[in-house]
C-alpha cells in the first residue's frame, strides 16, 4: 500500500512541474500586468517602470521562472502583489471554503447519485429508471449556474427558504453554513451527480449479470444481500476510479459557483487574482490546489487496491 | 412422493421473435438419494431446466408458462421469493458451469463458503469458521484452514469448482444439481472432479441431478437418464436399460459417438444436421429433419412420450421397430 502511495506521489512529479510551467506561461502571455492594477489608471509611464522593477517584472521571463522555482524550492510561495498577504497564508485561508463547498457538493453527489443509479439499474426499464436517468441527464446537459439561478430564484426568492447569497463559515455557526452552502452545493453537485448516477446504472447492471451474482441468489442470499454485499461490492471498484475525476471536477465547478453565489473559496480568489494578474498568487494559488487534487487521486488508487483484492496483490 | 417432482413444465422467453418455449412439457422425478443423469446437445434446454427449478431465472424475460416443480411436496413454481431464498442452499444447491467467475472475486473463499450458511442456519463465528474448514478439507482442497483466507483468483480452476461443491454442500441439502460441473476443466482435472462429486454423494446421501453433454459421464455417474432434444424429453430410462436397449434414433446417435469421457458429444458425427433454434423448430417430430428412420407420418404431430416398459419411456412413433432391431441385432 505504501509502496502504491510513493510510487503514486513520484509519478504526479512531471505532472506538477507541467502545471507550474504552464500557468507561468499563460499569466505572461495575456496582455497587461500588474503594474497597471497597482498603479491605477493615473500612473504615468515612469512610476509604472518603477513599480515593475520593484516586482522584479523588469528582469527576462526565463530568470522570473527560475526565482519563482527557487523560492518553491525553499518553501516560498512569495506574497500576493494586491493584498500583501503571504500567497500561502491566502491559500490556506480560501482553500477550506471551497473544500467544505466540494466535500458537501461531493456527498449530495455520492448519495443522490449512487442511490439514483442503483434503484435505475434494479428496476431496469421502468418509470422509476427513466425517470432517475432523464435527471441525470438534465444535470449533465444543463450549465451549473443556470440550475443556480433557477434555485436562487424558486428557493430563495419565490419560497424564502434559502438565502439569496452570503456566505457564513462553518466554525462561526454550522446552521448559517448549511444554509447558505445548500444551494451553492447542489447546483455545483448536479453535473457529476448526473455522471455517477448513469456510470453507476451501466455499472451495477453489468456486474448484475455475472455468474458469481447467480452463485449468490442459488445459495439463498436474501436479495439485499445479493445486491448491497455481492453487487455493489464489485461495482465500486470501477465507480472508485470516476470518484478521482469527480473531485476534480467538483473543484474546478466550484470557481462558477462561488462566483455566482459570491463565496470567498479559491474559485473567487484565483478568478481575482488573474483579474489583476497576480502573478505569484495564482501560480502558487493552482500549485497548491494542483497538489491537493493529485493527492485526492492517490487516495483513490488506494481505495482502488483495497476494494480489489486482485489489485491488492499484484502490487505486492 | 418423489424428493422432486416435475410436472408438464414449460419455461417461456420473451424473445424480439415473440414468446418462445425454451422448454415444453417436461415430466420427470428423482428420489431421495438418487443420481439423475441429464443428457443433450447444446440448446436441448437442460440449463433452463435446472435454472427453473431454482427459480433463478429472471423475470421477465423467463415465464414458467405451464407445469410445477414440486419439491418435499411444496410447490416450488409461484413461490415466494423469500421461501425460495430459505430452500436454495439448504434444500437445493446448484454447481455450475464455468468455475472461473462463479466465485465472486472480491471476497475470500472463506466468507463465501460462511456467508451460505450464516443465511441458513443459527451459528456462532466459531462454527461457522468450523464448518468452512470441514467442507473444503471435504473437497479436497489442502491444508484447509490456511485457505480460508485466500480469494478466487489465488486458486485453479479445478479448486475453484472445489469451492464452489464446498458451498453447495455446506448447508447438507437434499439435492444438488451440477449442471456441467465438470465441462470447463482440464480432463484430468474432469475425472478428480467427478470422483469427488461421487464421493460426497455416498457421504451425504443426496440426490444429484448431473447435466452433461458427455455419455462417458452419464455411463459412470447416473442412476437414471433424461435425453433431451430442442426443449423437449425424447427419452427416460434407466442407465444400463438405456446404453443397452436405446429407443429414440437421437439416443441412438448420442450413443454411437463413442462415450469416453475424453470426448464429449457437443459435435455429434453420427448425427447430421444441427438442433433447430427454439424459433425455427419443425412442425411434427423435431428431430425428423436428421434422423435416419424418418417416415412421413413424423412430419404430422408431436409425438408423445410413451412408456413401452416400467421405467423407459421414449417419445418416437417408431421406437418399438428399432428396439425390436437393435434385440435381433
Ligand atoms: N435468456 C434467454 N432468452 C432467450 N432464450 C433463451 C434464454 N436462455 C436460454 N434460451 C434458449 O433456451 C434454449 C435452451 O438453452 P439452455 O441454456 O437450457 O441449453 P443447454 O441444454 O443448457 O445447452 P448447453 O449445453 O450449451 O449449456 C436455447 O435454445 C436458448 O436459445
Ligand atoms: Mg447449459
Amino acid at each position: 500500500m505504501a509502496g502504491i502511495a510513493l510510487r503514486r506521489l513520484l509519478g504526479a512529479l512531471p505532472v506538477l512541474l507541467i502545471v507550474s510551467l504552464i500557468t507561468f506561461a499563460l499569466l505572461r502571455l495575456i496582455p497587461g500586468d500588474p503594474s497597471s492594477v497597482i498603479g491605477g489608471p493615473s500612473a504615468t509611464a515612469d512610476q509604472l517602470a518603477q513599480i515593475r522593477r520593484n516586482l522584479g517584472l523588469d528582469e527576462p521571463l526565463p530568470m522570473q521562472l527560475v526565482h519563482w522555482y527557487a523560492g518553491l524550492l525553499q518553501g516560498n510561495l512569495g506574497r500576493s502583489l494586491l493584498m500583501g498577504q503571504g500567497v500561502v497564508e491566502v491559500t490556506f485561508e480560501r482553500l477550506p471554503v471551497t473544500l467544505g463547498l466540494s466535500l458537501y457538493a461531493l456527498v449530495i453527489t455520492l448519495v443522490a447519485g449512487l442511490a439514483s443509479g442503483i434503484v435505475a439499474a434494479l428496476r431496469q426499464n421502468t418509470w422509476v429508471d427513466q425517470l432517475a436517468m432523464m435527471v441525470a441527464m438534465l444535470g449533465i446537459s444543463v450549465p451549473n449556474f443556470f440550475l443556480g439561478l433557477l434555485g436562487i430564484i424558486f428557493f430563495a426568492v419565490k419560497l424564502g427558504w434559502l438565502p439569496t447569497g452570503g456566505y457564513v463559515p462553518f466554525s462561526q455557526d454550522p446552521w448559517e453554513w448549511f444554509r447558505t452552502t445548500t444551494m451553492p452545493a447542489v447546483s455545483l453537485a448536479m453535473l457529476q451527480m448526473g455522471l455517477l448516477a448513469r456510470i453507476t446504472r451501466s455499472t451495477m447492471l453489468e456486474v448484475l449479470r455475472q455468474d458469481y451474482i447467480r452463485t449468490a441468489r442459488a445459495k439463498g442470499l436474501p436479495g439485499r444481500q445479493v445486491v448491497v454485499k455481492h453487487a455493489l461490492a464489485n461495482a465500486l471498484i470501477p465507480i472508485t476510479t470516476v470518484i478521482g475525476i469527480i473531485v476534480s471536477l467538483l473543484i474546478s465547478g466550484s470557481v462558477v459557483t462561488e462566483t455566482l453565489f459570491s463565496i470567498p473559496g479559491m474559485g473567487q480568489l484565483l478568478t481575482q487574482a488573474v483579474l489583476n494578474r497576480d502573478y505569484p498568487m495564482v501560480q502558487g494559488g493552482l500549485l497548491l490546489t494542483t497538489v491537493f487534487l493529485v493527492l485526492v487521486n492517490i487516495m483513490v488508487d488506494i481505495c482502488y487496491a483495497f476494494l480489489d483484492p486482485r489489485v491488492r496483490y499484484d502490487g505486492k | 412422493m418423489s424428493l422432486l417432482e416435475v410436472r408438464g413444465l414449460t419455461t417461456a422467453f420473451r424473445t424480439e421473435r415473440g414468446e418462445i418455449n425454451a422448454v415444453e412439457d417436461i415430466t420427470f422425478d428423482i428420489d431421495e438419494g438418487e443420481i439423475l443423469g441429464i443428457v443433450g446437445e447444446s440448446g436441448s434446454g437442460k440449463s433452463v431446466t435446472a435454472l427453473t427449478i431454482m427459480g433463478l431465472l429472471p423475470q421477465p424475460p423467463a415465464r414458467v408458462a405451464a407445469g410445477s416443480v414440486r419439491f418435499r411436496g411444496e410447490t416450488l413454481t409461484g413461490m415466494s421469493e423469500p421461501r425460495l431464498e430459505r430452500i436454495r442452499g439448504s434444500g437445493i444447491s446448484m454447481v455450475f458451469q464455468e468455475p472461473m467467475t462463479s466465485l465472486n472475486p472480491v471476497f475470500t473463499i472463506g466468507e463465501q463458503i460462511m456467508e451460505t450458511v450464516r443465511a441458513h442456519e443459527k451459528a456462532t463465528p466459531r462454527e461457522l469458521r468450523d464448518r468452512a474448514v470441514e467442507m473444503l478439507d471435504k473437497v479436497g482442497i489442502p491444508s484447509a484452514a490456511k485457505r480460508l483466507g485466500d480469494y478466487p483468483h489465488q486458486l485453479s480452476g479445478g479448486q475453484r469448482q472445489r469451492v464452489m461443491l464446498a458451498i453447495a454442500l455446506a448447508c447438507r441439502p437434499k439435492l444438488l444439481i451440477a449442471d456441467e460441473p465438470t465441462t470447463a476443466l482440464d480432463v484430468t482435472i474432469q475425472a478428480q472432479v467427478l470422483d469427488l462429486l461421487m464421493d460426497l454423494r455416498d457421504e451425504f446421501g443426496m440426490a444429484v441431478m448431473i447435466i452433461t453433454h458427455n455419455m462417458g459421464v452419464i455411463a459412470e455417474t447416473a442412476d437414471r437418464v433424461l435425453v433431451m432434444y430442442a426443449g423437449r424429453i425424447v427419452e427416460q430410462a434407466p442407465v444400463v436399460r438405456l446404453f443397452e436397449r436405446p429407443e429414440h434414433p437421437y439416443t441412438r446417435g448420442l450413443l454411437e459417438c463413442v462415450p469416453t469421457l475424453e470426448q464429449d458429444t457437443e459435435r455429434l458425427a453420427a448425427i447430421p444436421g444441427s438442433l433447430p433454434e427454439p424459433g425455427r423448430r419443425p412442425p411434427g417430430c423435431r428431430f425428423a429433419p436428421r434422423c435416419r428412420w424418418r417416415i412421413d407420418a413424423c412430419r404430422t404431430g408431436l409425438p408423445p412420450l410413451v412408456e413401452q416398459e416400467p421405467g423407459h419411456a421414449s417419445a418416437c412413433i417408431r421406437a418399438a421397430e428399432i428396439a425390436a432391431q437393435i434385440g435381433a441385432a
